[in-house]
């Protein structure tokens, strides 16, 4: 890919500030579409840098209880992949240059149809995909088609991700690079930040492209432990729990929930402004 | 192994590709996490598949452990009933743990040692592949976790107590709808968690290559022993075979072998629930669409979003959203005919069955049973049919006396 891309110039931008990339990741539609909407419009100046936009799915086998919840209340609620493409394209007209990237699983995609899909998501703003349950292996599937469109395809590494198959996942990936910080679901266990720096150094022996480290990072504190070895962090379950948090008995929005999650985003980007 | 028939270029026995496909299906859906692993596990599997002794063992233990061959046995009494064709039972009912699930089973642990696995999971829905994955998990000292729908712990609780006496632990999960989708969710979740360590025992011939694949070949002993059965019994082939299909291992077993044999028809019952005009069924291949699910690709019961709805069947066992992707395979490329049954037909051959052979079958056979309640009538007396009778019933009896309403 020769043109830069949203996601390249703003880590550049981030790499000349000196600083990391706080990832922030919400569930489309959670808990509503409004509600959904007005928080992923808000992310940004709160001190979001990249905002992920998870596409909910019935069967999310590599998330933990939270973001499951979360795909559970969007669905409920009436999310569809058109409608998760729109909110993406009010974000694109709100925000020209923040990075936006789609996460979730193949299915929903597959049944929308690949082709139709990327082009869809390119005309709405999207720059970039991690779509969890599609490996290198199967490349021709979605990746090779986005990557046609101008879209970065964004690939996990992980822990079982060895030197000697770090290639394969690196071949085809774009944008930056999503490190798993633990074999394990989101939202789960206890980072341990030095093995993570580790495998970032090792990971940045074959690659140049920026390193974001996810799973199981929670705090403002361990954003800035994070990205003091990597390009950036993600956070996601953490925000998912949040806005958990302020639904009511029946699951309506509280008052008031857009400002709390508006507040953790500005203590958790202090991570990487301090 | 079964699966070494000579490599002839228009067979339908040479799936699935190197990349795990059959056709359009099937293929290797998930997680980076998993992936290293998934690829080693093939690795070991195909140099088990060659190993004499890995071969010996796996026949010692189904010879003297699970207690095979079963018998194929001529069901005078349902062929009198119907009075058409003559039809034999392959009592896989009669291995040990009452299914066939113990053929799958074996042959996984035994992997799972060679390849210095220290802990199993499992997923189960009514239970049977929970007992007998708890089973083997026992005779080879592994501790075993066992993911169960909260829902159907409520309904099998048979089931969940004998996996405990096994030793095994029994993990409800409430996730989603508290179904056997939402265990194998949750068994995926642990396996990716623990995946230094731990062996994921699939029960059917579904997930991301290689199980579609292995599984076959672990269950392919059923259709193997009913060729060399049947041809001492009748001196031929059988003309026509039929089994349920959930997530179809036990039709996969006994269907491949004959793949090739184009003068037997094949058929694979799937649970029609209250009706395929309605949403409330199983049957992936009848209603369903091709979608990616659980590391494959196959037919799917999805919303037009893209979104898993959940199956229904009375047999807890057949209550899934998927089919393993070789039966996807074979319904485009018509070498299977697959037809359905409903939760009524089912009570009713189940009933059937009992009275006439003082056999009591799974509710899942009684699927395949109540199909060949109305294929065995318009065929000629001389036409074989061989139903696999691929689990007891024992399990299922209060199921059916609720939806009979007679309290026990």
């Amino acid at each position: 890919m020769t043109d830069m891309t949203r996601i390249d110039a703003c880590f550049a931008n981030l790499k000349a500030q000196g600083r990391g990339a706080l990832v922030t990741f919400i569930t489309a539609g959670d808990p509503s579409y409004d509600v959904g909407l007005e928080v992923l419009l808000a992310l940004p100046d709160a001190g979001a840098d990249v905002v992920e936009l998870g596409m909910p799915f019935s069967d999310p086998m590599a998330d933990g209880p939270a973001i499951q919840l979360a795909s559970e209340r969007a669905l409920k609620a009436g999310q569809t992949m058109r409608k998760t493409l729109a909110m993406a394209a009010s974000f694109r007209e709100k925000h020209r240059d923040v990075p936006l990237v789609l996460m979730g699983y193949y299915n929903p995609i597959y049944h929308y149809g690949p082709e139709k899909f990327v082009l869809d998501a390119k005309a709405a703003g999207v720059d970039g995909l991690i779509v969890v349950d599609v490996p290198p292996e199967a490349d021709d599937e979605l990746c090779l088609p986005a990557l046609a469109q101008g879209l970065n395809f964004i690939r996990l590494a992980t822990p079982t991700t060895d030197d000697e198959r770090l290639p394969v996942v690196l071949q085809n990936t774009s944008g930056f690079l999503y490190y798993v910080s633990m074999t394990g679901i989101t939202g789960a266990g206890a980072l341990d930040v030095s093995r993570v720096h580790e495998n970032v150094a090792r990971i940045k022996t074959q690659t140049d492209l920026p390193v974001v480290v996810g799973f199981g990072v929670k705090s403002a504190d361990q954003v800035a432990d994070i990205a003091s070895g990597a390009d950036g962090a993600v956070v996601g379950s953490a925000i998912v729990s949040e806005i958990e948090a302020n639904l009511d008995e029946r699951g309506v929005a509280r008052e008031g929930l857009v400002d709390k999650v508006k507040t953790l985003i500005s203590n958790l980007a202090q991570g990487v402004r301090s | 192994m079964t699966n070494d028939q000579s490599a002839t270029p228009n067979s339908l026995m040479n799936g699935p590709d190197g990349r795990g496909h059959f056709g359009m299906y099937g293929g290797r859906f998930v997680a980076e996490t998993l992936m290293p692993l998934i690829l080693s596990l093939e690795d070991a599997y195909e140099a088990a598949k060659l190993d004499q002794s890995f071969i010996d063992e796996l026949e010692y233990l189904r010879t003297y452990y699970a207690g095979r061959p079963s018998v194929l046995y001529h069901a005078e009494r349902i062929t009198e009933h119907f009075g058409g064709a003559k039809v034999y039972f392959k009592r896989d009912e009669l291995n040990h743990t009452g299914s066939h699930k113990i053929n799958n089973c074996l042959g996984q642990i035994l992997l799972a040692k060679r390849m210095g696995k220290t802990r199993i999971i499992a997923e189960t829905g009514a239970g049977q592949h929970g007992v007998a994955v708890a089973t083997v998990a026992a005779r080879f000292n592994l501790p075993c976790t066992v993911f169960m729908g909260a829902t159907d712990v409520e309904r099998q609780k048979p089931n969940v107590f004998r996996m405990k006496l096994l030793g095994a632990e029994i993990r409800p999960v409430t996730a989603g709808r508290g179904t056997l989708k939402d265990a194998m969710n949750e068994a995926l979740r642990d396996w990716v968690t623990n995946v230094d360590d731990t062996f994921y025992i699939i029960g059917t011939a579904a997930g991301p290559h290689p199980y579609p694949a292995m599984v076959r070949d672990f269950q392919s002993v059923i259709g193997n022993e009913v060729k060399e059965q049947m041809i001492a019994a009748e001196g031929r082939l059988p003309d026509s075979l039929v089994a349920c299909i959930g997530g179809g291992s036990n039709a996969i077993g006994l269907f491949h072998p004959f793949l090739d044999d184009k003068e037997v028809d094949i058929y694979g019952v799937e649970a029609a629930g209250r009706g395929l005009d309605g949403p409330d069924h199983a049957a992936s291949l009848n209603g369903g669409e091709p979608g990616v699910l659980h590391g494959n690709r196959t037919y799917l019961l999805q919303d037009d979003d893209g979104q898993i709805v959940e199956g229904h069947s009375i047999s807890a066992g057949l209550d899934y959203p998927g089919i393993g992707p070789e039966h996807a395979w074979l319904k485009d490329v018509g070498r299977v005919n697959y037809v359905a049954a409903t939760d009524k037909e089912a009570l009713e051959a189940f009933q059937l069955c009992s009275k006439l052979e003082g056999i009591i079958p799974a509710l899942e056979p009684s699927h395949a049973l109540a199909y060949v309640a109305k294929l065995a009538p318009t065929l000629p007396k001389e036409h074989l049919l061989v139903m696999n009778l691929c689990g007891r019933g024992d399990k299922d009896v209060f199921a059916v006396a609720e939806h009979l309403g007679v309290e026990i």
